[in-house]
């Protein structure tokens, strides 16, 4: 009864083409906004803030960054993790080498490294493809975990091998660094995190995105309708990479305050492409579930069996954690393959027929 | 004789020639010196029983089988084989025995996606989703609802593919073809699977094409009944070779023909 | 010029120099290989009958070790131990056919490939809720393993061979004769290869599909209950395994994704040149590029002969 488009009628192409054409959902991503905006930093709690949304946020955003290429593209990727580093460890270097220059201009800058390095590692992709193609990128992921480890320049010859983020600051309030206050840097991430999710879903709307999923459908007839695959598949990888490397420099610079660089190992990869999948393949809110269910599962786990007077062991919620993500996933890929996106959407076309059963 | 209710499109100068062209797969020899040429504005069927190489032809012409000998000659260039964007940007779309729609998206992204070629913003003004990429955007959908009204499919527009029904699916195959603005449309067996309606429609809708966009359409057909009609000129397949080349008459009435399809062995 | 001559000239003077040190390094090259070869065997065992690409086949191999000396932690005698475990794999395979097989029978190939990451780390959790982490040591001696090691003099030194490495060859030998023998000349095999081929001309044959895949994963299991013991006796049982046994991928690339010759070629060939380039180069670049190397190999090799070395080339219609 409520979410109806009955009425809303288009009147020109432009208008049917807006990402949100129904006036609810606008709606309700104002309300989303106006949440994550004012609510969230005037009435959350330390905890929340810095334990739950800042990470919830840059998880989300190295979701998106992988989908556009799994999801979108189809190109599965297993080096997430390594080029989440590149983009951490190319800031870190060069705020070492120009201390001066603000660092929000340091992580865009990081993200255009780690897309270079994207290319590089996508090249084989014209060739190969599916599974093989993901041997390649876990090629990837090992040699640069390895760099991270064994080329002390990355870390500027520390000798704890890890990396200790300095403080900067923009207009004079610190934003990284041990005095970054985290009502702060939560603005920043979160202002990262709205921009390039604009900037991402444009892309998928429109005819890039059109091009990234025809590779993905059926990239034989995407050549033979004048697709150009080689471009194609190398801009997702550059665009994915870019928003990867984007998250690393802002998991190490605005969360975590330093990195080791076991930070970025494979293992990482895998959350995010779990996060990915369980949120759903091809779909930008997908990612943002994706992270909510991967991220906060774990944190609610030690939250609250203690509250509820069950005593867990920590070591022991890992494991669970782990027996409950790999459950999900054959679950997800089982009984909802297009993942907690796909149910959202369910739940929409509910509401729409609310209160008929259809 | 060729059926039409309106008038007939020009028939001009060759467009497309094949000469001496032979494809083999490992041992298999899938064509065997099949020459033969297509005229600007006609409808060309190509026809043969099972396996006499008539999909790998059109593979040939598309550029997405390349062919051990023989040249293709297209808008008067010649070359040795075709790449596939080659004969895209060139002006050659198609339709495939096996819809080759992208499954996961809808039919009007799938016809969409037929316009690629004719779309230039850059990925800078893509970002933003605004100006130049926005213009452009609406500008397309514009054609692209030409061709869905042509085709009569504006109901299943923001339906993914994978869930039409087949009929519908080969019609928004022939819209992401269409889409291209194409000079030679080549059709593997678009009537497959239909019944005498969808037929029907499907034959309005390729004599339409020829009509009003004068476009040049090769045509893989089993139904007779539908080379007859629609037809200009038919060129014969048997086994990789070519056992005739003519006008639906006189191929109708070549033994050779007859025998290939009664399966006389020779 | 340094760096030419430090990388293309040095390390090759250095093996003339001192070749027994060459010929242990190649001995524990080939050793390695085997056991690559042996975790390969189990994925070129489940991709050939059911096209799943299966990588939990190294998880299985930690669990199935841990088992064993689960078993034998409480009390369980060896060899009792050892059939008890193979009942568990068994159970395994009993379990994965039935719950994600199956329910996932028509999907595309990468979702079954996303399916086994998620089995992957659901065994890792699990195992380690019921094993605990820490490190065990392979029962080994209960096993009858040999111990100790056995030097030849050769090439002007000394070349010291580990007697658990033999007997991992011998055994791996055998083990590979078998299941060829057992592809090629039993009923089961057959079908198993017709399985391979096409699931639905196999069903159009009256061959039972789960059955096939329950035997075929049982198979994997024992191959890794072998390399589980046979590394673990090695050097200890820990979920470290794991990690090696993403190893097994570039292995496949090299030798192909169905070829049982091709594992064991490709096995060798990556154990030999990751224990070739950690000794002789690794010096020169710093130590563990064993952990990317063979995969650097594996992607050379990709762009020139995305089959592998055995591999069948894949030609897509349209």
């Amino acid at each position: 009864m409520f979410y109806r488009e009955a009425g809303q009628f288009k009147t020109n192409y432009a208008a049917d083409l807006a990402v949100f054409p129904i006036m609810q959902d606008r709606i309700g991503l104002a309300i989303i906004l106006f949440v994550a905006a004012v609510i969230i930093p005037w009435f959350g709690s330390s905890f929340l803030i810095q334990a739950v949304m800042i990470p919830f946020l840059i998880f989300s955003l190295a979701a998106i960054g992988l989908n556009l290429l799994t999801g979108y593209t189809g190109l599965l990727s297993l080096g997430t993790g390594a080029f989440m580093g590149v983009g951490a460890y190319a800031c870190y270097k060069l705020t070492s080498y120009f201390p001066s220059v603000n660092i929000l201009i340091w992580i865009v800058a990081s993200g255009f490294f780690s897309a270079a390095v994207g290319v590089l590692f996508g090249l084989p992709s014209l060739r190969i493809k599916g599974f093989y193609l993901a041997v390649a990128t876990l090629a990837a992921q090992f040699f640069l975990s390895w760099c991270f480890i064994r080329l002390p320049w990355f870390y500027n010859y520390n000798a704890s091998g890890a990396i200790e983020v300095p403080t900067r600051t923009l207009f004079g309030i610190p934003i990284t660094g041990a005095t970054a206050a985290d009502t702060t840097r939560y603005f920043v991430v979160l202002g990262f995190v709205v921009v390039m999710t604009w900037v991402a879903s444009n892309l998928v709307h429109g005819r890039i995105g059109r091009t990234w999923m025809a590779v993905r459908d059926m990239d034989l007839a995407a050549d033979l309708i004048g697709i150009r695959l080689l471009q194609t598949k190398l801009l997702a990888f550059a665009t994915s990479s870019f928003y990867c490397g984007v998250a690393g420099a802002l998991l190490v610079f605005l969360w975590y305050g330093g990195a080791e660089p076991a930070v970025f190992d494979v293992n990482l990869s895998f959350f995010i492409l779990f996060m990915v999948i369980i949120g759903g393949l091809g779909s930008l809110t997908g990612s943002f579930f994706g992270a909510a269910l991967i991220f906060i599962m774990p944190i609610a786990l030690r939250y609250f069996p203690p509250k509820l007077g069950i005593p867990v062991h920590p070591a022991t919620v890992e494991h669970i954690q782990y027996m409950i993500i790999g459950a999900l996933i054959v679950l997800f890929l089982i009984a909802e393959p297009a993942g907690l996106a796909r149910l959202w959407q369910v739940g929409k076309q509910k509401l729409r027929v609310w209160p008929f059963p259809y | 004789m060729r059926a039409t209710g309106g008038s007939e499109a020009a028939v001009g100068d060759v467009l497309l020639s094949v000469e001496n062209v032979s494809l083999s797969f490992g041992g298999v020899k899938a064509v065997s010196d099949v020459s033969f040429d297509i005229r600007k504005g006609e409808i060309r069927a190509i026809i043969g029983p099972n396996g006499a190489g008539k999909t790998s032809m059109l593979n040939v012409i598309n550029g997405f089988y390349h062919p051990q000998q023989g040249r293709i000659t297209f808008k008067g260039e010649t070359r040795a084989k075709m790449r596939p964007h080659e004969a895209a940007y060139g002006g050659i779309a198609r339709t495939f025995q096996n819809v080759a729609l992208f499954r996961g998206m809808t039919a009007l992204d799938n016809i969409m996606a037929g316009r690629t070629l004719k779309m230039r913003s850059s990925f800078f003004w893509q970002l933003f989703r605004y100006g130049p990429a926005m213009r452009e955007e609406v500008e397309h959908r514009h054609r692209v609802e030409e061709i869905i009204d042509f085709l009569k499919i504006q109901e299943i527009r923001r339906v993914p593919v994978g869930r039409l029904p087949y009929g519908l699916q080969k019609r928004v195959e022939l819209g992401r073809a269409l889409a291209m603005e194409p000079e030679l449309l080549l059709l593997d067996e678009p009537m497959a699977g239909m019944n005498l309606e969808e037929k029907e429609d499907m034959s309005r809708f390729v004599l339409d094409v020829n009509d009003q966009y004068g476009t040049t359409i090769a045509l893989i057909e089993h139904d007779m009944g539908v080379v007859m009609d629609l037809s200009d000129r038919v060129v014969v397949l048997d086994h990789g070779i070519k056992i005739a080349d003519g006008t639906p008459d006189e191929v109708k009435r070549n033994q050779a023909v007859i025998d290939a399809y009664l399966g006389v062995a020779h | 010029m340094d760096i030419l001559y430090k990388v293309f000239v040095d390390p090759f003077v250095q093996m003339g120099t001192a070749p027994d040190l060459l010929v242990q390094t190649l001995w524990e090259g080939l050793v390695a290989g085997v056991l690559y070869s042996l975790i390969a065997l189990g994925f070129v065992l489940i991709f050939k009958a059911s096209g799943v690409f299966n990588f939990a086949q190294g998880i299985m191999v930690v669990f199935a070790a841990l088992t064993l000396v689960g078993f034998h932690e409480h009390g369980v005698p060896a060899f009792l131990a050892l059939a008890l475990t193979i009942a568990v794999m068994f159970g395994l395979a009993f379990a994965v056919e039935r719950l994600i097989l199956r329910p996932l029978v028509n999907q595309p190939d990468i979702i079954l490939f996303m399916a086994t990451f998620g089995l992957t780390y659901f065994l890792i959790g699990f195992g380690e809720l019921i094993f605990g982490g820490e490190t065990k040591v392979m029962i080994a001696d209960q096993l009858l393993l040999p111990r100790g090691a056995i030097d030849i003099k050769m090439a002007g030194g000394f070349v010291s061979l580990q007697k658990i490495d033999i007997a991992a060859a011998i055994i791996a030998s055998l083990m590979v004769a078998t299941l060829a023998i057992f592809f090629q000349r039993t009923r089961i095999g057959r079908a198993l290869r017709a399985v391979a081929d096409s699931h639905r001309a196999a069903l159009s044959v009256g061959i039972s599909l789960e059955q096939i895949w329950v035997i075929v994963w049982f198979a994997a299991g024992l191959v890794a209950l072998t390399t589980g013991i046979m590394w673990g006796a090695r050097s200890d049982v820990s979920f470290a395994l794991e990690v090696i046994a993403l190893k097994a991928l570039p292995v496949l690339i090299l030798g192909g994704l169905t070829s049982i010759p091709g594992a064991i070629v490709g096995g060798l060939i990556i154990g030999v040149g990751e224990k070739l380039g950690e000794f002789y180069w690794g010096p020169l670049m710093g130590s563990g590029i064993e952990s990317w190397f063979a995969y650097v190999i594996a992607l050379i090799f990709l762009l020139f002969r995305p089959q592998g070395l055995f591999g069948e080339r894949i030609i897509e219609r349209i």
